[in-house]
């Protein structure tokens, strides 16, 4: 640990002030947890759809892309900034569209990626007993996509809850609300800013290793493919 | 009035165009430049030298593949504060270096990351034929694999640069400063009056942040090897 003098401050960590915030924590975490998924569920449909018709329209896809890395661009609190007037400084919305935005980049490319990568005999085959364009894509394309687009999911997850603490600038933030907390108070309180970066950062790496668990699951034949 | 009629009335405000006054827009888009540029110097220096011996011998491969990951995992809010919390417990100055040294950590893993895969991915028959030509080790890794690697380095350099300038408009939380962010955190403390300097806050720095996109890739077009331009042209290159 650093040599930081405690004088005229607070000591750097007291198990007293998590015991005493335990509920609040948790509170804080399910917040984080729901803004998280949201954000990723709204995502995740808007990137299926568009890969969709990316994968029927070349033009569309590059479209798309351009489209998706310059939303991706844009700085969250750049974003946060020009939705309040519209949407509220409190209101969820407000937090969650450029949460969702972020992840389209990454999403489409990997879904695109991932049905484009599935070998031509497998759809041959499939063509060949008799499955129409949309069965061949939701049952047979889709599905084998799925190791890439559970890597893409990843990355996506792990930026979005670093992301999330970012909206406590709203009022809103999840563990994020104990980050900006902890140097709101008279004397800063590092406690607080410790307990939201940690778990914060636990979150990430939790998330992270279910994902992987899932995608290996539902996946068992991509063991080595799997990044 | 409607929101944008304020957005607008905020810009014409006295000072608002002022290159030296806190209050002007151009004064606060310098600052934001550099705080990023800066930024982004001192990570490539501490990160590329160091990536392209440990590429160039093979070492240290896991540190590669998992810097990116743990330093996507860290929140940079929570680093922004962390380290203003550290410097006013020390009692050394918060206005410039925990910014700053925030914004070095945050750009060191895509830096040092793609700088490693740069060298990684180039075929080792063009490392041995340099060797072979009687290049020394040290001249490989400079007048080869570095040039060799530089689109990818750039590729992180522009990961980089893009959350730099993110992360310092979330700098105005804790600095004095913090470049076009600083007028974003105003209007979020004076509420419902503050939605028209919100609004000019957020589009100014979202503005910055879509030139900054397109001079990075004209400068990545313009500092890449010729030859390799010339090899993705014939398509020989993913």
């Amino acid at each position: 640990m650093f040599p930081v003098p405690t004088q005229g401050g607070r000591p750097l960590f007291e198990w007293r002030w998590v015991d005493r915030h335990l509920d609040e924590i948790f509170e804080r975490l399910g917040e984080h947890i729901t803004l998280t998924a949201a954000a990723l569920a709204i995502g995740l449909v808007v990137s299926i759809g568009v890969s969709v018709i990316s994968l029927r329209r070349r033009w569309f896809y590059v479209f798309a892309l351009s489209v998706a890395g310059s939303l991706y661009v844009i700085p969250s609190l750049g974003a946060f900034a020009v939705l309040v007037p519209f949407t509220g400084l409190t209101s969820f919305t407000t937090a969650v569209i450029p949460l969702a935005t972020y992840t389209l980049l990454i999403l489409i490319r990997n879904i695109v990626t991932g049905v484009e990568q599935v070998p031509k005999e497998v759809r041959e085959a499939a063509i060949g007993m008799g499955f129409t364009r949309s069965r061949l894509l939701w049952q047979v394309e889709l599905p084998l996509a799925l190791p890439v687009v559970i890597a893409g999911l990843r990355v996506a997850a792990v930026t979005t809850i670093g992301l999330v603490t970012v909206t406590s600038m709203l009022g809103k933030g999840g563990l994020g609300y104990f980050i900006r907390n902890g140097i709101q108070t008279a004397t800063p309180n590092p406690t607080s800013i410790i307990v939201g970066v940690g778990l914060s950062v636990v979150l990430a790496v939790v998330v992270d290793l279910l994902l992987w668990l899932g995608g290996r699951a539902l996946a068992p034949w991509s063991r080595k493919a799997a990044r | 009035m409607s929101i944008i009629d304020q957005a607008i009335e905020w810009l014409g405000e006295p000072n608002r165009w002022s290159w030296t006054d806190p209050a002007g827009v151009p004064y606060r888009t310098v600052e934001h430049l550099q705080f990023s540029l800066v930024a982004l110097a001192i990570s490539a220096v501490l990160t590329i030298p160091p990536a392209l011996w440990l590429a160039h011998y093979r070492r240290a491969q896991f540190l590669a593949t998992s810097a990116v990951n743990i330093g996507r995992a860290i929140p940079s809010f929570g680093l922004v504060i962390l380290f203003w919390f550290l410097a006013s417990r020390l009692e050394v100055d918060t206005t410039f270096w925990p910014l700053m040294l925030a914004l070095v950590a945050l750009a060191l893993p895509p830096l040092f990351t793609n700088t490693y895969a740069g060298v990684l991915q180039l075929e080792q028959e063009t490392v041995d034929a340099a060797r072979g030509t009687g290049y020394r080790e040290w001249q490989i890794m400079l007048r080869l694999e570095l040039p060799l690697a530089s689109p990818v380095i750039l590729a992180g350099a522009r990961v980089a640069f893009l959350q730099l300038v993110a992360t310092v408009a979330i700098g105005a939380i804790v600095n004095d400063g913090g470049g076009l962010g600083r007028y974003i955190v105003d209007g979020f403390a004076l509420g419902d009056p503050g939605h028209g300097e919100i609004l000019a806050g957020g589009i100014a720095v979202v503005i910055l942040a879509l030139v900054c996109e397109g001079v990075f890739a004209l400068v990545t077009r313009w500092v890449t090897p010729r030859g390799l331009t010339l090899q993705s042209r014939a398509g020989t290159r993913a």
